[in-house]
């Protein structure tokens, strides 16, 4: 291993704190299907199922895969990815709320 | 002396103009352009599962969400592992590294195994890759998650048979960091597929 990389890894979570987060991860999937199973109105259901979603996805990214801690180069490639890929979900939002019809048979 | 050019050659190889590693900047590059891979699937999915005809074409019975949260409480689990293993490996303890990353490798199989017993359930229930652009949709969408779900088993168990015969050590962490990398990503795709395909309500969306 380089220096470099020893700088990169110096600021990386302990062995503890990764558990910690590996916790929070299955409490909040354990969440999501109690909401799935509760007659919780779709109102409330859905936007809770996506912020809880989106908690899980950002733990994951910032935490296991160290983008909290790593050069901002990372996190520009990463997130430029993501923004088009959402850009793809809004897109199909708009298809599925506006223009049904074309996928009509 | 000539080894020592060889060396300061070698360090100069490896530089970078950013300081950062080649190989995890292709990572990251690779992983930010998956982004729009699975984007496109999940889309697709949205699309046919809502407007197709008007309804969907299959009954939201037909997912057996306690197993599904299984298996996906599973995967969650083996980006632990594989974090885990990388810390291992970090420190310089091999045992720990082929422990964890041999755990992560089992639970990506748990859950490819519970891929398949899903498939051949809807299979069985008339629901097929060609019934309509729904299936279709489905199936790509999850079968083409479950191909980089293989190939990350594939490359876990080739690193812990790289640490079990000694080519594998601290001094390579960087391909642990990477593979890891890849695995945490095929994590989070399901994050969003599980919520987007078997939690969310679409009918109560709609209504």
């Amino acid at each position: 291993m380089s220096d470099a990389d020893d700088l990169e890894h110096a600021d990386h979570p302990d062995s503890s704190q990764y558990i910690v987060i590996g916790i929070i991860l299955a409490v909040f999937t354990a969440i999501e299907v109690a909401i799935s199973f509760a007659a919780v109105p779709g109102e409330i259901a859905v936007p809770a199922l996506i912020i809880l979603t989106v908690l899980k996805f950002l733990l994951v990214v910032m935490w296991f895969m160290h983008l909290r801690f790593d050069s901002g180069w990372f996190r520009r490639l990463f997130v430029f990815g993501l923004g088009v890929a959402l850009a793809i979900y809004a897109a199909t939002i708009s298809l599925m709320l506006y223009a049904g019809a074309a996928t009509q048979a | 002396m000539a080894e020592v050019t060889t060396a300061e050659a070698s360090e100069e190889a490896h530089a970078t103009s950013l300081g950062l590693s080649n190989e995890k900047l292709a990572m990251w590059t690779l992983l930010g352009s998956e982004c729009l891979f699975f984007g496109a699937l999940i889309s697709a999915y949205l699309i046919y599962y809502t407007n197709y005809n008007g309804q969907p074409e299959i009954s939201p019975a037909l997912f057996d969400i306690p197993f599904t949260s299984v298996s996906t409480f599973v995967l969650l689990m083996s980006s632990l592992g594989m974090v885990l293993a990388l810390s291992a490996i970090q420190r310089g303890d091999d045992r720990g590294f082929r422990i964890w990353i041999l755990a992560t490798a089992i639970m990506g199989s748990v859950f490819l195994s519970g891929q398949i017993y899903e498939f051949t359930v809807f299979v069985n229930e008339g629901m097929r890759l060609d019934t309509s652009p729904f299936t279709s949709s489905f199936y790509v969408m999850t079968g083409f998650h479950g191909i980089h779900v293989t190939v990350g088993v594939l490359m876990l168990i080739t690193l812990w048979a790289r640490s079990m015969t000694g080519k594998l050590t601290s001094e390579h962490s960087d391909v642990v960091e990477n593979i890891g990398l890849y695995w945490h990503f095929v994590d989070i795709v399901w994050i969003v597929i599980f919520t987007a395909v078997y939690l969310v309500p679409y009918e109560q969306v709609g209504a």
